[in-house]
């Protein structure tokens, strides 16, 4: 098992989401870079899907209390085993009494902490991710005792590091497509959309992310209707809001662009003040 | 009936059907048919069917839709869909709530409002069957249809950061309860001790789209007492099967 020494600024287990129960309201839930994610599973050989430790902005201070192997992708937030530096992306053998730390937060935002098999917290409805109201826990807290494998067979040190495309992580381009509502935009509101950057402002996090450019508009709210993560809302003052992976299951606001899957792992490593401009593909 | 419907593609891997854009219930009934006829002839390509007011979305499996094909799939399944009749089983909940001054603190200033008395506010709030027509916004909240016009009330203009785990409530033209604690603006009437979201049980909402739903007046000791076989789990929801 994993005992929390410290948990970091907000760290919570994640894997990908509950599917098939929205229509009671519950949402998605699940990794916000499953990129990311799935890369620290499949460098380890476990299911790209298997529950990991979604890490935000600074890391946790971790102590193991059994062998395992580990893999760190997505944000570079200087990661430390036994206060010397590991790198991501690469097979880091565990015995007990290791202790993993992070330091400053390199690039991007979210990094994933996958071990041997997966975590196994708390699993209600098919999924381990954390939602409040939903699993007992909502976030890791100081003390916290994860259940993990123990790997019994020796791992052999692996040199050899994968080579991996993180260029996403840098990137400032957001795939979308056209959102159910759309064709309520006006020429000039569509211009607005595709020609110009949007600033993250504070407001983001895991239910979403609000723009601070404002898109001036007159559109008629829609009655109550479906909304997915990845969708982008135009409320009547103007604020773009793009949904995430814990967005609630309904809303009333125009739904004019739909992200694509992958933009979504772009956007999660996108922290405040920082810039994305919007690129529309046909579906 | 048979409706126009528009079909969007939603994303990678989702379909959107809109209806005309109203809340009938007529129209809901032209969705819960036309989700059950696509829940049982798409069943091993889909993830999930959901509804709302007036559309469906249509949740796929596969990242690779061919999305000309799926929709004249979808539009072929809507043609034939009074080939066999359907029985959707739908069920009239009594749920009980206190309008007692403790949990009702929005509803002497309502009542002020429209120049009713309490009671004959409550007496219109209580009188209705309320029709499900979906779960939304958070875990087990029940989008109602059919609160009394009387009773249509603008949201507060600043929302409570707090409100009370199954406070009933007035918002606009629509009634509900908060399943949670959660910041909201509608106006507060009454407490419900019933819970409507429970992780535990295989189904955790009782009601589902196409349900009734009618509340009843009960004073605060009852209040007490039902919510002492709520925490026990002990409590039986009071529930008839409707018959059209």
């Amino acid at each position: 098992m994993i005992k929390v020494i410290s948990p970091g600024f907000y760290a919570t287990v994640q894997d990908f989401g509950r599917v098939g129960v929205q229509h009671y309201g519950i949402p998605y839930a699940g990794v916000m870079d499953k990129k990311a994610a799935s890369l620290a599973n499949t460098i380890l050989g476990n299911a790209v899907d298997l529950p990991v430790i979604e890490i935000t902005m600074t890391g946790p201070k971790l102590q193991f209390h059994c062998s395992t192997t580990l893999c760190l992708s997505g944000a570079n937030m200087a990661p430390k085993l036994n206060a010397r530096k590991i790198d991501n992306n690469k097979i880091i053998p565990i015995k007990a009494g290791d202790v993993l730390s992070f330091g400053k937060l390199n690039s991007g935002f979210r990094c994933y902490l996958a071990v041997w098999e997966g975590f196994r917290t708390e699993k209600v409805m098919e999924s381990y991710s954390m939602y409040s109201g939903v699993t007992n826990s909502f976030k890791l807290l100081k003390n916290d005792v994860l259940e993990i494998s123990n790997l019994e067979k020796d791992i052999v040190s692996h040199y050899a590091a994968i080579k991996v495309n993180n260029d996403y992580i840098s990137s400032k381009t957001i795939a979308v497509f056209k959102g159910p509502e759309f064709d309520m935009l006006s020429s000039l509101q569509r211009e607005q959309l595709f020609s110009q950057e949007f600033t993250i402002s504070k407001a983001n996090n895991r239910m979403a992310y609000q723009l601070t450019e404002l898109i001036e508009n007159n559109l008629d709210p829609i009655l109550t209707s479906a909304v997915l993560p990845g969708t982008i809302q135009l409320t009547p003052s103007g604020i773009l809001i793009i949904l995430m992976r814990d967005c609630q299951t309904t809303g009333g606001y125009p739904r004019i662009l739909q992200l694509k899957e992958s933009a979504l792992s772009v956007l999660a490593q996108k922290y405040t003040n920082q810039s994305i401009v919007f690129k529309l593909n046909r579906i | 009936m048979t409706y126009s419907l528009i079909y969007k593609p939603y994303g990678e891997r989702s379909i959107l059907i809109e209806w005309p854009s109203v809340i009938a219930i007529d129209v809901l009934q032209d969705i819960l048919v036309f989700k059950e006829k696509i829940n049982t002839a798409l069943k091993t390509f889909i993830v999930e069917v959901n509804n709302a007011y007036n559309s469906i979305l249509v949740n796929y499996k596969d990242y690779d839709l061919n999305f000309e094909n799926e929709i004249l799939k979808l539009k072929k399944i809507y043609e034939n869909k009074k080939d066999v009749a359907l029985e959707l089983v739908k069920r009239l909940w009594k749920i009980p709530v206190c309008y007692d001054n403790c949990f009702a603190i929005d509803l002497e200033e309502l009542a002020s409002q429209k120049h009713l008395t309490k009671a004959e506010l409550i007496k219109r709030h209580t009188q209705t069957k309320y029709t499900v027509y979906f779960i939304g916004f958070l875990p087990g909240f029940l989008y109602l249809g059919g609160l009394d016009e009387t009773l249509y009330t603008p949201r507060k203009a600043t929302p409570r950061l707090q409100v009370e785990k199954g406070a009933v409530a007035i918002g606009g033209k629509q009634t509900g309860v908060y399943p949670n604690e959660s910041p909201g603006g509608w106006q507060i009437i009454g407490n419900s001790p019933i819970r409507f979201f429970n992780i535990t049980k295989e189904a955790p909402c009782f009601a589902k789209a196409g349900d009734q739903i009618q509340f009843y007046a009960i004073p605060l000791k009852a209040y007490r007492d039902v919510k002492v076989l709520v925490d026990a789990g002990v409590y039986q929801m009071e529930s008839e099967v409707i018959c059209d």
